[in-house]
């Protein structure tokens, strides 16, 4: 294992992450599909993929932040206040959301 | 705002010891929607002074009405887990948002066959995948793949061990990673690609693999799907947490 893995294994330790799937209880809150199955575009790599493959780190009722498991990009922050909420979407570039039918 | 996303007072009606470590809740929640197998809830905890703890619980098996079931690990020094297995009791309330989750969950029209790799508590969506087949008789092939420790780390194993008639195409294959039971063709050891290969389905079935457990048995197992040749797209993931598989 070379020090940069090592670095990043160490890392990815220190500062755990939960699954993506663990943000479709916070995002139903604020809309009425549910948008975990939504693809996104990483602005930074170009990875597409759903937003439950994310990494998240913090854990509701608290500020969570969403990672590209590709290079580690911050791609989705949500933060919960007593009235509003706030989504910042800046680290992706687009997302497709299904709508059934 | 979406119904299922405003929190409802539940309550305990029931609880069942899997293992010596993870308890199966029984929860009365007024007004239940019903939902798919692999949808989660959220749970809320607030402690006296006002903070409150949110954890994701998947739901184990389809809804009886408005009774849901959810199987809880205990994690040690864990925030949350060890007050749902050992502290919250048959009466009590608590905070259920859900059901959440549209992207690892099984959908009964799908007629994609269907591959499940669980590592340890990874078992509980995909339990509840295989047992929305047989609560809608479904057909759809199913393998499941179940990697755990020990015999003492089964869940469910009544239902794993004595498959019935609603079975039939769902076929559950246990691995053990510690100490298999006695007279078991294979040693314990971790799962493998040849595991993999074995028991599951072969790419060109172009099956729908939904892998669950501890980050690590995720990430493992994902890669060994891919190397195997299946699409990257049709594998779904959910991670538990950094270990506990
Ligand atoms: C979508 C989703 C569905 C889930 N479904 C289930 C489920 O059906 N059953 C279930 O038991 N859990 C499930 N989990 C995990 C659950 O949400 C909690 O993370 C887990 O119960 C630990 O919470 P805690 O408060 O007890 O521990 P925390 O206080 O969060 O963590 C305490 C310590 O334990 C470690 N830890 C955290 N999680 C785990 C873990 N899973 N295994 C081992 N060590 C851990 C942490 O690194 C930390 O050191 C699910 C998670 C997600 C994202
Ligand atoms: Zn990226």
């Amino acid at each position: 294992m070379d020090d940069r893995h090592q670095d990043r294994h160490q890392d990815r330790h220190q500062d755990r992450h939960q699954d993506g799937n663990a943000l479709a209880g916070p995002l139903a809150e604020i809309f009425s599909v549910d948008v975990t199955a939504a693809l996104g575009r990483c602005a930074a790599c170009g990875l597409n993929g759903p937003l439950a493959s994310l990494r998240v780190y913090g854990q509701a009722p608290g500020p969570l932040v969403g990672r590209c498991p590709g290079c580690e990009a911050v791609v989705l922050r949500l933060v919960r206040g007593p009235e509003d909420a706030w989504l910042d979407l800046s680290g992706t570039r687009c997302l497709r959301v299904p709508l059934g039918g | 705002m979406n119904v299922a996303a405003g929190w409802r007072v539940a309550r305990l009606v029931g609880v069942h010891d899997e293992t010596a470590t993870a308890r199966t809740l029984v929860l009365d929640v007024p007004g239940w929607p019903g939902h798919l197998g692999g949808q989660h809830v959220d749970l809320q905890l607030t402690a006296e002074d006002g903070y409150q703890a949110q954890r994701s619980y998947s739901l184990a098996a389809p809804a009886k009405g408005d009774r849901i079931e959810l199987t809880v690990q205990r994690v040690p020094d864990g925030e949350v887990s060890p007050y749902l297995t050992e502290v919250l009791t048959i009466g009590d309330p608590i905070e259920v948002r859900g059901p959440v989750g549209g992207w690892f969950v099984w959908r009964p029209a799908d007629p994609a066959p269907v591959l499940l790799l669980a590592g340890g508590a990874g078992i509980v969506p995909l339990m509840a995948m295989v047992r929305a087949r047989r609560a809608e008789a479904s057909r759809t092939p199913f393998r499941l793949i179940y990697s755990l420790r020990t015999p003492g780390d089964l869940y469910y194993g009544e239902e794993l061990r004595r498959p019935g008639p609603g079975d039939a195409g769902a076929d559950a294959t246990l691995l053990y990673t510690r100490t298999a039971p006695p007279g078991s063709p294979r040693p314990s050891r971790r799962l493998s690609t040849e595991d993999v290969e074995r028991y599951g389905w072969p790419p060109d079935f172009e099956p729908t693999c939904y892998v669950c457990g501890p980050t690590g048995f995720v990430e493992a197992a994902a890669d060994m799907l891919t190397k195997l040749g299946h699409d990257p797209r049709r594998v779904r993931t959910e991670r538990f947490g950094p270990s506990g598989g």
